[in-house]
């Protein structure tokens, strides 16, 4: 198990010695392009490139074709077909049906408390780990890993009993205060290694200044990792934002579920035909795919966080 | 890691109490420097006890136990139920299937996305410039954020006998009978393994990415000048330098593939005959369709104590590696 912690510790070297090679770049770097530049055969791997894009992307494209069309259009002219008019139906259809307003609103409302809740929980236990140096640092960080591997029905049947006993079955808060605690068990392992390479002279010149933990907390350390918070929220909200296992379970009335709860239970309805099942698919990825696009990067940044080298 | 702990907490309060807290000092130096902190673990360390320690506990409990849930009597069964399992092939079914969810999961997507990764950022990131592969990485990222419900129904549908756009298309190029996927035993595995695959590459592709974004660029400039070819820099070059990553990536997703469970549910939940079963799905069923609850937890028991032991024999072939590679230097 050493080497969870040998990870932390290295996080902080990739950041050395990369800027003292990209300097030396830009001298050959107009040379090397036009060296690059040249020949056919990159135009033949581009191609296959844009092959597997499009392999990766036909699924949505063939659904955002059928999920404009009607019932009739579609048995008639196949999945393939351009719609002929915007048939609009199949969205208000699922729309209506799944209450979706509702539903998006109980996706965000968890999702952002969760990512609020989960990065404060997680900033407190990793200031404790990594600039309070607790003993047994070693043993809590290991712990909090494997408590984010666990699956989660090695503990649902109790959680599921708990929430009934505490009058929080079928509701919101359940999910909130579990997740919370799942998202801050890895948001505490990566913010702990970030933390255990936290300058000392800053901490010891706050101290001088006679600052306590508590402000030191929110004056020093807090402003210094407030970007890699932004990540781990925005982590936790899209994490939280796909669970399905535990709401599944957790939720089980039509006003308190999420959207892929809602697209999911509308699955075994014999009613949903073809363009419906496509718009309902459409709609749900929406807000996803918006978030996608805002945070595109801090996303490519995020997946990486978590294999800090 | 030695140097640092020694000095973070002695040097951290060294100044601070000499300087303004003289009086305070006899009474501090008995105090180990890390105790002021602990109060800041305690909200972290309540809330998983509550939510994970202790119903995980409850879970092994649960599953020396015949209990039909709720308020019905629990009967206390010692390890009947572990031994059940051993006889029961719907269990053993289910960890076959977890091998080729890793198939689907981890082998496959790994090694896609590292010839992709390696060919958009050392091929056509160079000749067509850094957009066109953070473009093509963002597409191949796509499908992992998808709610994996979403993309069950989507392709759910895309599968589905009659009605769905393959079984459309293959009809409609003159292939009278094309197969049921989901609905058939020898292609619902098959069928759920390429969804999986289709779900899992971008991840890889991402990180491999940012990987190749710290090997230093004159290692490949130096192979090249010594006439080594794209294939030859990728085997002596790009694999070694990312192994690190790798196993990042085989670790975080082999475990995602044993946990495997919404993409099962919403695909075909464990069907034709237990053809797709896998182990989280039949705990599920277990706790809440059949309600046994104990042998669904004995269920659940039994996988976490794989997927512990899988984690830890990966970590401890990460750890050889690395010590190797030191040893070599």
């Amino acid at each position: 198990m050493s080497t969870v912690t040998t990870t932390p510790t290295a996080g902080g070297t990739p950041a050395e010695p990369a800027p003292s090679s990209g300097s030396r770049r830009p001298l050959r770097a107009t040379r090397q392009d036009e060296r690059y530049r040249r020949g056919v055969g990159r135009w033949f791997v581009l191609a296959a490139a844009i092959l597997v894009a499009l392999l990766m992307l036909s699924p949505f494209v063939i659904m955002v074709l059928n999920a404009f069309k009607s019932p009739a259009e579609y048995s008639q002219d196949g999945p393939l077909s351009i719609p002929k008019e915007l048939y609009l139906e199949g969205v208000q259809n699922f729309w209506t049906r799944t209450n979706f307003p509702q539903k998006l609103w109980n996706s965000v409302f968890i999702s952002a408390l969760v990512a609020v809740f989960g990065t404060l929980l997680s900033l407190l236990s990793a200031y404790a780990i990594g600039v309070g140096r607790i003993k047994g640092r070693l043993w809590i960080v290991t712990l909090f890993l494997v408590a984010n591997m666990l699956p989660q029905e090695a503990l649902i049947y109790p959680l599921f009993d708990m929430a009934q006993k505490v009058g929080l079955s079928n509701s919101q808060w359940s999910i909130i205060i579990i997740f919370t605690v799942i998202q801050a068990a890895f948001g505490t392992y990566l913010l702990a290694s970030v933390l255990g390479t936290f300058p000392p002279a800053l901490l010891e010149a706050a101290q001088l200044d006679g600052a306590g933990r508590w402000r030191i907390l929110w004056q020093v350390v807090y402003p210094i990792v407030k970007p890699t918070l932004g990540v781990l929220m925005i982590f936790f909200f899209i994490w939280t934002w796909n669970e399905f296992f535990i709401p599944l379970v957790m939720l089980t009335t039509n006003d308190t579920q999420t959207i892929p709860i809602a697209l999911a239970s509308l699955q075994g309805d014999r009613m949903m035909d073809a363009p419906t099942t496509n718009a309902g698919a459409l709609v749900s990825l929406i807000p996803a795919l918006i978030f996608f696009l805002i945070f595109q990067r801090t996303l490519t940044r995020g997946v990486t966080a978590g294999a800090v080298k | 890691m030695t140097t640092r702990t020694d000095t973070v907490p002695e040097a951290g309060p060294g100044p601070a109490r000499e300087a303004s807290r003289a009086t305070a000092a006899p009474r501090r130096r008995r105090r180990p420097a890390w105790l002021p902190y602990l109060p800041y673990l305690l909200p972290g360390a309540v809330a998983f006890v509550v939510v994970i320690g202790y119903p995980f506990v409850m879970n092994v409990y649960y599953s020396l136990f015949k209990w039909r849930g709720g308020m019905a009597p629990m009967r206390w069964y010692g390890l009947g139920n572990y031994a059940d399992l051993m006889n029961d092939s719907a269990f053993w079914t289910s960890f076959q299937n977890s091998i080729a969810m890793i198939l689907a999961m981890v082998v496959a997507p790994t090694l896609i996305g590292l010839v992709l990764a390696a060919v958009l950022f050392d091929y056509l990131g160079r000749r067509f410039g850094p957009r066109v592969a953070a473009f093509l990485r963002a597409t191949y990222y796509l499908p992992q954020i998808l709610p994996v419900a979403v993309a069950g129904v989507l392709w759910n549908w895309i599968l589905n006998a009659q009605t769905g756009a393959l079984n459309v298309i293959l009809r409609g190029i003159g292939i009278e009978n094309p197969p049921n996927w989901l609905g058939d035993t020898t292609t619902a595995l098959p069928s759920v393994m390429l969804v999986l695959i289709w779900v899992q590459i971008g991840y890889p592709v991402v990180i491999f990415m940012s990987a190749l974004q710290r090997v230093d660029p004159e290692l490949y400039e130096a192979a090249e000048l010594d006439g080594a070819g794209w294939w030859r820099r990728f085997r002596a070059i790009t694999i070694p330098q990312i192994r690190p990553e790798t196993f990042v990536v085989t670790l975080t997703c082999t475990v995602a593939a044993l946990k495997v469970f919404g993409p099962i549910y919403v695909l075909t939940r464990g069907g034709p005959e237990s053809s797709t079963l896998v182990p989280s799905y039949y705990s599920y069923l277990n706790f809440f369709d059949k309600s046994k609850v104990g042998y669904g937890a004995a269920v659940a028991t039994v996988l976490t104590l794989v997927i512990i032991v899988v984690a830890v024999v990966i970590l401890a072939l990460q750890s050889r590696a690395e010590r190797r590679e030191q040893e070599g230097r």
